[in-house]
């Protein structure tokens, strides 16, 4: 855009201080509570009973974050803190938001690109499976489970994440490519490339943007399951919500606020790590110029 | 059922092993965090030292929510574990679908029959032979007390509803919350249960919470109960709605409020804030119930196994459950009383010991020792529910009268059954 | 314009040019076979588990399935019941909140962060972040916020506010809305995230042609680019959607349900019924009737959808 009159400049001068007003004032918005959690964390938990539940610390301590990683006796389990639960979730996530990635990738390639009879019946159908309350599913998918011999296995979950999430990278993939040009794989077929050969060289690197958006979704929903994680897990498999949930919950025992703050914030840590190194391919993509419609 | 006969197959097929092995057992439960879990721990010591490997399945949530649709499907997928966290009447319903295993063996041999209330024992047995074992006994009815923050306002302690009233104008002139609360469905039904106590005895409360006698449930002490309930209300602070029952701890405990009506496991807290029990803060039975207890057990469920070692490991610990030092150590933790009733109280604080005092008392002559109904000790998990629903809208309604809320009390338990 | 034809007849044009040889047919194939290991899954995990539940609203079943059948029953149970009632009212305003707040945050924030902005990576994440943490302890820090003794009311009233309120959390009729701010906090970033993917697939050309014709910048907005985006609209609202009906463990770890059961949902419902309170049969039936209620929503949705995309072949 070029600008040309003074007060155009001035008017875009100010138009931008606006606009980053408002970011920033949504930003805070949003880190409130992150704020009182990081705070809380380090408070010492008399503090916490004595004074006010929201408030500053009135020194810094390392320990309660020590304490959820590798400290706290959760039930009676030998092995302390979440450290173990954290490894099991790792063990699951990552495989099951590649398969899941993987087959939404192809399922939108075919149901955008490769249409046969009946694939938007298909596709309305699989949409609506989202739908199914998971809670209603836990029982007949341990039954399933306890059949083919995964009950409480880390494949087991695994295979459950991938059952569950392949419908929402079906959608995602395919309703990006129903925007890409055709005309891009209608040219590559004249040339001869096959049906994998157009998906490699062609659709998949443009698939960046919606890449990031799926994995962030499954990552985000797998690691973050509770419900399928304490269903469907053993002593030795039970991923790092449960272990999370454990340590938060007692029933009757006394509350360390302090340790539940950092426990939450290590558990989420994986995540976050994902969407800052995924955000940055969020650049790329499309407007690199890739494509010409 | 299919279940069954698996099962009973497994059964049989284990008994024609034998000999002393080391075995497995896998224990789900709920005492996931501080003190409860150090408390566990102790028993898996002592299952280890044993020689049995122990497998620990803990899922928190709730009053054992999560853990109790865990082992729902853990139970379709065929392999329950060994022992699960079961109160109450639902030690009946898993033995109603096949699933349990008997520990009469290990009963006569340790003499449970001598040591156990009859009341508690009953809801061990299924078709008379022990399936589970009972770990501690938890009181329900009592009343915690910052003594500072009453003597300030002039008011003195309690001990039947109308004094209870007195205290509560006293502290709400001085300035201070009266009745530290937290406003979820079970904390409001910990208080009914204990206003039902004291308006009609524990002939009437069993008659409603036990046996779900139409009269006594429309009859006027539950009326009379409702009553006092919405009294209650008058006496909260504005943030009572939601919050957690430790938070209400602390507003006692930090002398904002004057007293807490929650079981005895609030004592974890005072401990926890380096309280001593009779001079920092009081434990008194809720207006208007002294002599009566109210017992929420908490009990291990045995599931039948399908290797004799594992039985054999499932017998060891049900024996070490009650034994007196995990009952010693496990109740010091934990803020309950041991349920043998021969334990010696020396070494527990004043308030476990006035707690062992009733109950002996109660057990004995077999008059006031009550089942929860809050606690999930009186009644099916379905008509428990039932009437937290009517009980947690009452309190949270100002438009519902004493005769609708008795009313629908009524019809809810009738739909539940 | 921006919405390309899919391709699928002309590509059969191209091929048929060909002999149909062996491989050719198997190549014709390819499609079919690839997405054959999602419609097994479909069939068993998703439509298999409707089934059952179907059959399961039917039948005796408490703390176990069990396979007697009872007629109607249940559902009368769950008709007769007060607090389903509320559950299925509580959802009807949450989902359409929770909806459409979220799309115009989402949409709003992904347009303003795609004016060439700096540290919009560190600004994404930050409004991404809510959805890495676990509800299992933000809850318990929404709580503290939205708890008028506590959070926000108290701290509006020591800055010398005196009569500030905002008591929603205890308060029966307002109670669901603060899990409506809880939810939009945690899935705004979504949205966001997905319309800036969407956003970076729109045409620039078209964008500088607009403005080359002297288009003002919201005209651009409002007449090309936002109507650009109607398949991304189309996946943000199935997934906020099956957020909405799946809503358990937020309302569940900031309101409890409560006042009394004010805030309940019928997923909280669903689950307790099930599993903590031995009437599955009445779990199952309310499963049902929550697909019932997305199906008569879902349908005519879909179909709209889906066959706009014939219409433009």
């Amino acid at each position: 855009m070029t600008v040309k009159h003074s007060n155009r400049r001035y008017s875009e001068i100010t138009g931008r201080a606006v606009l980053y007003a408002i970011l920033i004032i949504v930003a805070i918005y949003y880190l409130i509570p992150l704020v009182i959690m990081i705070s809380t964390s380090f408070r010492d938990m008399n503090d916490i009973r004595f004074g006010h539940l929201i408030d500053l610390p009135s020194s810094f301590s390392f320990e309660a974050w020590r304490m959820a990683w590798s400290e706290v006796q959760i039930g009676a389990r030998r092995q302390l803190g979440l450290r173990p639960y954290f490894i099991n979730s790792l063990l699951i996530t990552i495989p099951a938001v590649t398969i899941s990635v993987i087959l939404g990738a192809v399922n939108g390639y075919v149901l955008s690109f490769w249409r046969f009879k009946g694939s938007n019946i298909f596709f309305a159908l699989l949409l609506f499976g989202c739908f199914l309350p998971f809670q209603a599913i836990l029982l007949p998918q341990a039954t399933v489970l306890g059949k083919i011999g995964l009950s409480g296995t880390i494949p087991g979950l695994v295979l459950t994440h991938v059952v569950y999430g392949v419908a929402f990278t079906t959608l995602f993939y395919r309703n990006y490519y129903v925007s890409l040009p055709g005309e891009l794989v209608k040219a590559a077929q004249l040339d001869g490339a096959g049906f994998w050969r157009i998906f490699w060289r062609i659709i998949l690197p443009l698939s960046t943007p919606i890449t990031v958006v799926a994995v962030i979704w499954q990552f985000t929903q797998i690691w973050n399951d509770f419900l399928f994680g304490v269903a469907f897990s053993s002593p030795q498999s039970q991923p790092v919500t449960v272990g999370l949930n454990n340590m938060v919950n007692s029933s009757t025992g006394e509350v360390r606020y302090n340790v539940d703050m950092a426990g939450a914030i290590i558990a989420a840590l994986p995540t976050l790590a994902v969407y800052v190194i995924a955000g940055k391919y969020f650049v790329r993509g499309l407007t690199a110029g890739s494509v010409k419609g | 059922m299919k279940f069954q006969k698996t099962l009973l197959g497994a059964a049989i097929a284990g008994t024609l092993a034998s000999g002393s092995m080391a075995g497995e057992v896998e224990v789900l439960h709920w005492w996931t965090s501080g003190g409860e879990a150090a408390a566990i721990a102790v028993l898996r010591d002592m299952v280890e030292e044993e020689g049995h490997t122990w497998t620990d399945f803990s899922v928190a949530g709730g009053a054992g929510e999560n853990a109790m649709t865990v082992l729902r499907a853990r139970a379709v997928s065929g392999n329950p574990p060994a022992s699960a966290q079961i109160k109450g009447l639902e030690i009946q319903e898993w033995g109603d679908l096949g699933f349990l295993a008997s520990l009469d063996d290990v009963a006569a041999a340790n003499g449970w029959d001598d040591f156990l209330p009859e009341e508690v024992a009953s809801v061990m047995k299924y078709n008379g032979e022990y399936v589970a074992v009972p770990v501690n006994v938890h009181r329900v009815n009592w009343m915690w007390i910052n003594p500072e923050v009453l003597a300030s306002a002039g008011a003195s302690v309690p001990t039947t509803l109308d004094e209870l009233w007195e205290t509560a104008d006293q502290l709400q002139e001085a300035g201070y919350t009266a009745i530290a609360h937290g406003g979820q469905a079970w904390q409001d039904a910990t208080i009914f249960e204990s206003l039902v106590l004291a308006t009609g005895g524990p002939e009437l409360y069993s008659r409603a919470f036990v046996d779900h006698d139409e009269d006594a449930l429309t009859s006027d002490a539950m009326r009379e109960a409702f009553t006092h309930l919405r009294r209650v209300t008058e006496y909260l602070d504005q943030g009572a709605p939601g919050r957690d029952w430790d938070q209400a701890t602390s507003m006692v405990i930090r002398g904002e409020a004057g007293m807490q009506f929650m079981g005895d496991w609030a004592k974890g807290e005072f401990t926890a804030a380096g309280l001593t029990a009779g001079e920092d803060y009081l434990c008194v039975a809720f207006p208007g119930t002294e002599g009566t207890f109210t017992h929420n057990v908490d009990s291990l469920a045995m599931f039948e196994q399908r290797t004799e070692a594992n039985r054999e490991a499932q017998q060891t610990m049900a024996r070490l459950v009650l034994s007196s030092d995990f009952q010693e150590t496990f109740n010091q933790n934990k803020g309950s009383i041991p349920v043998r009733l021969d334990h010696d109280m020396s070494t527990f604080d004043e308030c476990a010991q006035a707690s062992m005092e009733t109950f002996l008392a109660t057990s004995q002559s077999g008059e006031g020792l009550v089942p929860s109904m809050a606690h999930g000790m009186s009644t099916t998990s379905s008509i428990q529910g039932a009437i937290y629903d009517v009980v947690t809208a009452y309190f949270n309604s100002t438009s519902m009268t004493e005769d609708q809320a008795v009313n629908r009390l009524a019809a809810a338990v009738r739909a539940a059954r | 314009m921006t919405q390309s034809p899919p391709l699928s007849e002309p590509t059969r044009a191209v091929r048929k040019v060909h002999k149909p040889s062996l491989g050719d047919r198997l190549a014709e194939q390819i499609p079919r076979l690839v997405v054959s290991p999602t419609m097994l899954i479909a069939v068993v995990f998703i439509y298999g588990f409707m089934i059952w539940t179907v059959v399961l609203s039917f039948s005796t079943s408490r703390i176990l399935p069990r396979y007697e059948f009872i007629g109607w029953q249940n559902y009368q149970r769950l008709f007769g019941n007060e607090r389903w009632m509320v559950a299925l009212t509580n959802l009807g305003i949450y989902g359409v909140l929770f909806v459409v707040i979220c799309l115009a945050i989402g949409l709003l924030l992904a347009i303003l962060l795609d004016q060439k902005i700096r540290a919009e990576g560190f600004l994404r994440t930050v409004y991404l972040y809510p959805m890495a943490l676990s509800f299992i302890v933000t809850g318990t820090v929404w709580k503290w916020l939205l708890n008028p003794s506590v959070g926000i009311q108290r701290f509006g009233r020591e800055l010398g506010f005196e009569n500030f309120r905002f008591d929603w959390l205890v308060s029966s009729d307002m109670s669901i809305y603060t899990v409506v701010i809880a939810a939009v906090w945690q899935s705004s970033g979504f949205v966001m995230a997905l319309f800036l993917a969407g956003l970076r697939g729109v045409d620039d050309s078209i964008i500088k042609a607009a403005q080359i014709d002297g288009a003002s910048r919201i005209t651009v907005y409002t007449r090309i680019i936002i109507p650009s985006l109607r398949p991304v609209f189309f996946s943000a609202i199935i997934m906020l959607a099956h957020i909405a009906i799946k809503s358990f463990d937020l309302a569940l770890a900031l309101t409890g349900g409560g006042p009394g059961y004010s805030s309940d949902l019928p997923a909280i419902f669903m689950y307790q019924f099930s599993f903590t309170r031995g009437q599955m049969g009445v779990g199952a039936a309310s499963a049902v009737i929550m697909l019932m209620g997305v199906m008569a929503i879902l349908i005519p949705y879909l179909y709209s959808e889906l066959r706009v995309k014939k219409d433009d072949r």
